[in-house]
């Protein structure tokens, strides 16, 4: 029987436990991954302690309270601190999300933190999303028009604008391929949920001209139909968006046009 | 790519960083709004272009805008670009650039219907017209009526415009250079702008860009202070990078708080939910916005709202336990329409108040949401200095666009759904000068021996800081001293005080600690860099302030109530003096006069709403 190892420095080792912070009475622990990209050292997770009572409510608060206060080198992105620019998606108490949204009340117990699943780290929770932007940037994300433009807007109707709705949020966070087992297996050659979710939003576009074209260049048992309906990317997406939904109104698109 | 790797640098603690070398006709540091748009059209004139970012593009502060973009489109009523210029003149309290103004206004629709026809799902009328709201400050007719003008993608607006922008940068084969933190401008002997230098985050390499134009499109500071809707990524690093060029920022201490940011979080909730009927109350269930601007009410421009919202509070009228806010209603709203327009504050408010905004009202407090002030540039996005008394003296190759810039369109106040405008009128503007200024592949001429000396010796340095002030605790004390010293209203005491604390944080910088000495990834020594972006922009933003007696749009002295123009109407020009830690303060003319005869002067008179 074949037997599967992981690589040696693949293994989690356990960290440092940083000192409770002095005087506090309203702690949360948390337990965060670590990796130091210049040693030649395993990743490994450290434990803090958090005080509540001098921290905002959110995971992001609590790892910037610690990088302030605890620990300068804890690396991660952030920005907006809003939910809109999808910068800190990380893996929190086992399901990716973002962690500026994500209250520490929403977790029972040891808050743990991981990066991104399955993508290569570059350092801590700071995955490599090279490969991700260049799904997204292959499916060319802009209105394709042929006809002449007219001098002022598109027309569009309420109805074509709604069919938008629940796709043009997407914020990029890869929150939902990142959650995907297939795109964990096949992540070179299927597109994954968030590239095909925005597929989908320029080919429902009726402004767009291109419909032909774009789904010729979705036809492909990996690129496509990779999907297996597993549905982690809608139980994950911090924006409460459906991107296997979106996949199969494509696969339906691709049948409709055959007959 | 020309790139080439040399191992030249300085010495300095015996470290030497290697460079790799590339070559641009063109280098936009910025891929927000301003940038990606200044990048796709010199892209489109066929020049070399290179987008650097700290971020990747769609992670910008633009994402976050919420509201809208004005243009007299006219599809919910009449409209005229003259009136929305009347109304941006006016709510720039006359500090505005009246020929930027009108650029502005004149081209807004044509940048409004390009993006458009790039993709941005836009919100629509019956027709299927761009969908367009009441906003702040924005009237018909000289200020006769209420206009429809902001257009919108329900309140997401910036987020549908931003990916929209990027989509276009990828169709045009932008070499984009992401995660790389722009250091230091490479300015020549004869105050040229000749490229700049950027640290790659991934892998600690030194990036040195020569180019024949650099155009920052780096944003606004609002992390300066402690409360902001800004993003933890708006630390004005082409602001300070100017200031350390030696050339002077203008305006710095107009600084506008958005009425509405969540109390506690900060987060923001667009001035668009006013216009869609939603009101302010104090604790007495007053809608006090009508004793403030009888006729504008709850949609007066930003300023008078967070003046008054600060004023009801100091009253004692302020709401919750320790009646220090205020209160944003739209529970009166029908829930469909709130679902339509406004379903991103819904969600932030529900995140970040635990409000359901169909049944109660949200917590709001005036909040650091944009910087007026920046680099002074011409409508045409060319960075401007004042030498040898000529006050409008171009830098060349050098370009300046967005919050960054100060062109000046918002003068002392900006009007909401006014700056995404200016991002894509004045980063098509900035692409189509470099078209006509720089020849695609022209040579170029050597760099300085010491381009890269500035930008090494300040990494180098603060990698190896060993002092005892953590990073943190000095941002700190730079953010507390200008939330208390430099807010909504000043007096000049407490201008002195926080000339004097905001000055001793500046010369904490010595003694400042960097623990991560890594170069993968060190956000320590990253944040330690925006920190002293910033603090070189607190400082000025102090000092610009002490020293301005008047009060004018968002610069509220309670020591001088009243606008002065004799005095006072002209542009703040100061420049950072870092060896003598001072200040050097001195003026430009507000360009009173318009691009073209198709509009005359705006004379000042009264601002009220």
């Amino acid at each position: 029987m074949v037997q599967l190892n992981l690589p040696k420095n693949s293994r989690v080792t356990k960290g440092k436990v940083w000192p409770k912070p002095q005087g506090a009475t309203h702690l949360q622990e948390f337990q965060i991954y670590r990796y130091d990209p210049d040693g030649e050292s395993n990743p490994r997770t450290d434990t803090y302690y958090v005080d509540r009572d001098d921290c905002g409510p959110m995971i992001l608060d609590a790892l910037l309270w610690i990088k302030n206060k605890i620990d300068p080198t804890l690396t991660f992105r952030r920005s907006c601190r809003e939910g809109i620019c999808g910068s800190c998606a990380m893996n929190i108490d086992g399901l990716n999300t973002l962690a500026c949204t994500k209250g520490m009340d929403d977790v029972q117990g040891v808050i743990k933190i991981y990066p991104l699943p399955h993508m290569p780290v570059i350092k801590d929770l700071v995955p490599d999303l090279t490969r991700f932007y260049a799904q997204h940037a292959s499916i060319e994300p802009w209105l394709h028009t042929t006809s002449p433009q007219p001098g002022t807007e598109w027309r569009q109707s309420h109805e074509d604008r709604e069919k938008l709705d629940g796709l043009y949020e997407c914020i990029l966070c890869a929150c939902c391929s990142t959650s995907c087992p297939s795109y964990w297996w096949n992540g070179d050659r299927y597109l994954g949920p968030a590239a095909l979710l925005q597929a989908y939003r320029w080919l429902i576009d009726s402004r767009d001209e291109a419909t032909g074209e774009r789904l010729d260049n979705l036809e492909d048992p990996f690129r496509l139909y990779r999907c297996h309906t597993i549905m982690n990317c809608a139980n994950t997406c911090p924006k409460g968006l459906n991107p296997a939904k979106a996949i199969a109104e494509i696969k339906k698109m691709m049948v409709a046009r055959q007959v | 790519m020309a790139s080439s790797q040399s191992a030249a640098g300085p010495a300095t603690n015996g470290m030497a960083y290697p460079i790799v070398d590339h070559t641009f006709d063109v280098v936009v540091v910025g891929a927000g709004g301003a940038g990606l748009r200044a990048t796709v059209g010199c892209a489109q004139a066929g020049l070399r272009t290179a987008c650097i970012s700290k971020v990747f593009p769609t992670r910008s502060h633009t994402v976050a805008a919420q509201g809208g973009i004005s243009a007299s489109l006219g599809n919910m009523g009449p409209d005229d670009w003259r009136w929305h210029m009347y109304d941006t003149v006016k709510g720039s309290d006359w500090l505005g650039d009246q020929d930027s103004i009108e650029y502005l206004c004149r081209n807004a629709p044509a940048a409004v219907y390009e993006l458009e026809h790039w993709g941005v799902p836009f919100s629509r009328t019956e027709e299927g017209k761009i969908y367009q709201r009441p906003f702040g400050g924005m009237t018909t007719d000289f200020g006769k009526g209420i206009a429809q003008r902001t257009c919108a993608a329900a309140d997401r607006t910036g987020h549908a415009i931003l990916h929209t922008l990027y989509g276009q940068a990828v169709r045009n084969a932008t070499e984009f250079f992401i995660e790389y933190f722009a250091i230091d401008l490479i300015m020549d002997d004869e105050g040229r702008c000749r490229g700049v230098v950027a640290l790659k985050m991934d892998d600690g390499t030194i990036h040195r860009f020569r180019s024949h134009l650099v155009i920052l499109a780096t944003g606004g500071y609002g992390r300066a202070y402690f409360s902001a809707t800004s993003a933890h990524t708006c630390t004005g690093d082409g602001n300070a990078m100017v200031l350390r060029a030696g050339l002077p920022l203008q305006d710095m201490e107009f600084v506008q708080f958005h009425p509405t940011g969540i109390y506690g979080a900060g987060c923001l909730i667009t001035e668009g939910s006013r216009g869609e009927g939603g009101y302010l109350t104090n604790s007495e269930g007053e809608r006090f916005m009508e004793r403030y601007a009888p006729s504008a009410k709850d949609l007066a421009s930003r300023d008078v709202v967070s003046r008054a919202m600060t004023m009801e509070i100091r009253a004692g009228r302020g709401v919750g336990k320790n009646k220090d806010h205020i209160y944003l209603h739209l529970d009166h709203l029908d829930p469909k329409i709130l679902h339509e327009r406004l379903p991103g504050i819904s969600e932030s408010a529900k995140i970040f108040a635990g409000v359901d905004v169909t049944r109660e009202p949200i917590p709001v407090l005036p909040t650091v949401h944009y910087n007026m002030g920046g680099i002074p540039t011409n409508f045409h996005g060319e960075v401007l200095t004042k030498k040898n008394g000529n006050p409008d003296c171009v830098v060349p190759g050098l370009m300046a666009i967005g919050e960054a810039a100060c062109v000046s369109v918002h003068g002392a106040n900006r009007l909401g759904s006014n700056s995404l405008i200016d991002l894509v009128v004045f980063g098509r503007a900035a692409g189509l000068r470099a078209a006509e200024i720089v020849t695609p592949g022209e040579r170029h001429a050597e760099l300085p021996k010491d381009s890269a000396d500035l930008a090494l010796s300040r990494l180098d340095g603060f990698r190896h800081a060993t002092g005892a002030t953590p990073t943190a605790e000095l941002r700190m004390e730079m953010q507390k001293t200008m939330q208390n010293n430099c807010a909504v209203f000043r007096t000049g005491e407490v201008l002195e005080e926080g000339h004097k604390l905001i000055h001793k944080v500046w010369g904490g910088k010595s003694d400042v600690r960097v623990t991560d000495r890594s170069l993968i990834w060190n956000t320590d020594l990253l944040e330690t860099l925006e920190f002293d972006n910033l603090i070189a922009q607190a400082v000025v933003t102090m000092d610009s302030a002490l020293n301005r007696q008047e009060s004018r749009g968002a610069h509220a002295r309670e020591d001088f109530p009243n606008r002065d123009d004799v005095t006072w109407m002209k542009h703040t020009l100061a420049w950072l003096d870092e060896s003598k830690a001072k200040v050097d303060i001195d003026y430009r003319p507000v360009h009173t006069y318009t691009m073209s005869n198709d509009i005359q002067y705006i004379e000042p008179k009264a601002r009220v709403y």
